[in-house]
């Protein structure tokens, strides 16, 4: 066996037993799932609270409009004096909707108060704001001499079809769910870049304090070190992908057969709808609907080039941690060099969610999707919406080349650094190592 | 080739500063080689461009007459001065793992692995992690780790630190071993008294230049003084005295004696041997004659005070 593949098995060994990536690779798809359910059912659980509003409406033009829904019971006080009706909406109720006495229904337009301590949602008071606006509308329009139950048969609420040019069917929020998907694997991508380069660089650290290195490097190259470090890392990497994507797989397979549908073919869904119980029902509609996302989005393609992607971003960056890490003596020192490694990652998520989605082939997301140190991530977030094949060829050369150019730099700054001891070096005594 | 390694006016830089300056050594087959220096004088640079760890700016090192080249890794051991090995990693699938990586094959490194672990009596290590085990005992893996790939050049760097006496001896003992079956050992230490012991050849290096290189004794005879130390028992000590300053240079001396004599210390001078016999013979009863060698210690702290 070549000595190269020993590092790499013992690296990838090394990781892989560690009592903390078995946990991880079981457990965070357990946590993920968990804190999804947690966050519905305390949004949930925040709706099952019903507000009590009271109104004290003393020309009782609005005071019917306001209609109890499930979250929110207005109570009507106007019979109260108003000093009464506030002392007992303070003790009692959320807030107090004050209408007070004017001479024309029109000058309610800014002196309907709200009294409360509770500074109340954006929501809330655009929703009581519409209710007035309808009702003096509606008032303004009796007074012109509209008829106001005419103009409500009148109107219309048009809903867009969206189809393709080739006459298939489109679907809403095509694209919110498209960048959603692109986005989830361009974090993934950054959170597996920082996570697995920070093994690899608390792996060279180790091997600097234990002083092993000398015997290593006294039998392989460092370069060698470094690479079989980097690759066997790597693999422990892509593996906990595996283990994710084949847990995910079985979950959807299982939940298909569970309610009779099969993700992969819609037409039975619509068969199986007749003949399982009500609540299964709703499930087999979402995985009718889950369906036909899927077949919109190249979500097998989306996969492959996360995998090209986060091998190609990974090289770069961990070959930059694993200088690093053989620059220091303490993962604690390793933090002034460690931010400029961050910055081009923060970056490339930032440019992904606020350009990507506004304009997927613009200027700024597709140079973003070239620069080798933003593209894993900006470009997994483009793939989604169709890249042309070119830019993908050019952002992987480029990714590449570079990754080339970045492990020859680090390599130098690795063979030199694991053999010093002592003080943290400065971005002036690395940059004489390159000289050595 | 009589040398199983030879450097060649090696030269290494670090920026600025000289860490080796030309330095030439030639290491004879089958020897027990002390390197000696100061902290700081170079030996690391000089046995870390051994192992090819760093290459030399400029000059050459020749193992058994070949430049040397990558292959050359299997063929020389090394135990640094600070010592390491994984923490987390078991005993036993580490000294495998640094065997391969020597090119030894797998079979053959679990063999020789059974065989020193038998040999030291640790059969119950395999399967500790080195963190477990206290300095002394990782020290012995250490050590069995550098040696399990037989090579045919050992390069220690302090061998003894770190082991209690009893330890220190089995280590001695097991190196002189290796040494009777063929292995050349070059051996870096401050401890002067070991070189002594064990060395055949030595060299010391000071301030990245080498000052002294050669066999143990003809270092030791270029740097002998002629003083001889002299116990006499004479009964007329005060003639005696007269006759002796008259011809050598005498001092006070002290060594262990179980007679009640005169201790001197004298200086030959450019007088030979049997001239100073003469005077002591014919003044007394001659009860201890050694001439003055110049340990290793001696001859060390010399060479370095003086520049």
């Amino acid at each position: 066996m070549g000595v190269l593949s020993l590092i790499i098995k013992r690296e990838f060994i090394a990781k892989v037993r560690n009592k903390s990536f078995i946990v991880m690779t079981f457990l965070s798809p357990l946590l993920f799932v968990g804190m999804s359910f947690l966050i519905a059912f305390l949004t949930n659980m925040n709706k099952g609270e019903v507000k009590k509003i009271a109104i004290h409406d003393e020309i009782g033009l609005l005071k019917s409009d306001f209609k109890n829904t499930t979250d929110t019971k207005y109570v009507d006080l106007s019979q109260m004096p108003l000093q009464l009706a506030k002392d007992t909406a303070s003790k009692n109720y959320e807030g107090l909707l004050y209408v007070p006495k004017v001479g024309n229904p029109k000058e309610l337009v800014n002196s309907v108060q709200y009294i409360s301590d509770e500074s109340p949602s954006l929501e809330f008071v655009s929703g009581i704001e519409k209710v007035i606006d309808n009702q003096l509308t509606n008032n303004n329009l009796k007074e012109l001499g509209f008829d106001s139950t005419k103009i409500e048969k009148a109107k219309v609420a048009s809903e867009l079809h969206i189809t393709k040019f080739s006459g298939e069917e489109g679907l809403k929020f095509l694209n919110e769910v498209k960048v959603f998907f692109g986005g989830a694997f361009g974090y993934l991508i950054m959170m597996f870049i920082i996570i697995y380069g920070n093994f690899v660089m608390r792996s060279v650290i180790e091997e600097k304090t234990s002083r092993i290195i000398e015997v290593i490097i006294s039998s392989v190259k460092p370069f060698q070190l470094m690479m079989g470090k980097i690759i066997g890392n790597a693999m422990a990497g892509i593996l906990q992908f595996m283990i994710w994507v084949i847990i995910g797989l079985v979950v959807i397979i299982g939940a298909s057969m569970i309610f009779g549908t099969n993700p992969a073919d819609a037409s039975t869904a619509a068969q199986a709808m007749n003949n399982i119980p009500e609540n299964a029902n709703v499930v087999a509609s979402l995985m009718q609907k889950i369906n036909l996302y899927y077949q919109e989005i190249p979500v097998l393609l989306t996969v492959s080039f996360f995998l090209i992607y986060f091998i190609g971003g990974y090289f770069l960056y961990s070959s930059l941690y694993a200088a690093i890490g053989a620059a220091v003596d303490s993962e604690t020192d390793s933090q002034q060099f460690l931010l400029p490694i961050i910055m081009p990652l923060m970056l490339g998520i930032y440019v992904g969610f606020f350009t990507v989605i506004n304009d997927p082939h613009g200027t700024v997301a597709t140079v973003f999707s070239m620069i080798p140190f933003t593209s894993p991530i900006v470009m997994l977030m483009r793939i989604p919406f169709g890249v042309p094949v070119w830019q993908l060829i050019l952002s992987l050369v480029l990714l590449f080349g570079t990754f080339l150019g970045v492990v020859w730099f680090a390599s130098k700054i690795y063979r030199v650094g694991i053999l010093m001891y002592g003080k943290k070096p400065t971005w002036k005594e690395l940059y004489k190592w390159l000289k050595y | 080739m009589n040398n199983i390694l030879e450097v060649k006016n090696v030269v290494k830089q670090y920026g600025d500063y000289t860490a080796l300056n030309s330095v030439s050594l030639q290491v004879p087959k089958g020897s027990i080689y002390g390197l000696l220096g100061p902290n700081g004088a170079g030996k690391t640079s000089l046995i870390r461009i051994i192992n090819q760890i760093t290459l030399p700016d400029s000059g050459e090192v020749l193992l058994e007459g070949e430049k040397l080249a990558p292959h050359h890794v299997s063929y020389i051991g090394y135990m640094p001065e600070e010592r390491g090995l994984y923490k987390t990693m078991k005993v036993g699938e580490q000294a495998l793992y640094l065997a391969q990586l020597k090119g030894m094959p797998y079979d053959d490194a679990k063999k020789q692995l059974k065989y020193w672990f038998e040999k030291f009596e640790i059969e119950g290590w395999w399967n500790k992690k080195i963190q477990e085990l206290s300095k002394g005992m990782a020290q012995k893996i250490q050590f069995i780790v550098t040696i399990l790939h037989q090579p045919k050049l050992l390069i220690l760097d302090e061998p003894f630190s770190g082991f209690d006496p009893v330890n220190a001896n089995l280590i001695k003992d097991e190196i002189i071993e290796l040494n009777k079956q063929g292995t050349s050992i070059i051996f870096s230490t401050h401890r002067m008294e070991s070189v002594e012991e064990m060395c055949d050849y030595i060299a010391l290096i000071h301030k990245s230049n080498k000052l002294i290189e050669g066999k143990l004794e003809d270092v030791k005879r270029q740097y002998r003084t002629h003083k001889f130390q002299v116990g006499i028992i004479s009964p007329n000590v005060e003639g005696f005295m007269y006759d002796l300053t008259q011809k050598f240079t005498v001092g006070q001396t002290n060594f262990k004696s179980l007679n009640d004599d005169l201790k001197l210390e004298i200086d030959l001078g450019n007088r030979t041997q049997n001239e100073l016999l003469e005077v002591l013979v014919k003044n007394g009863q001659v009860t201890h004659f050694t001439e003055n060698i110049p340990s290793v210690n001696d001859i060390f702290i010399q060479t370095v005070s003086q520049k």
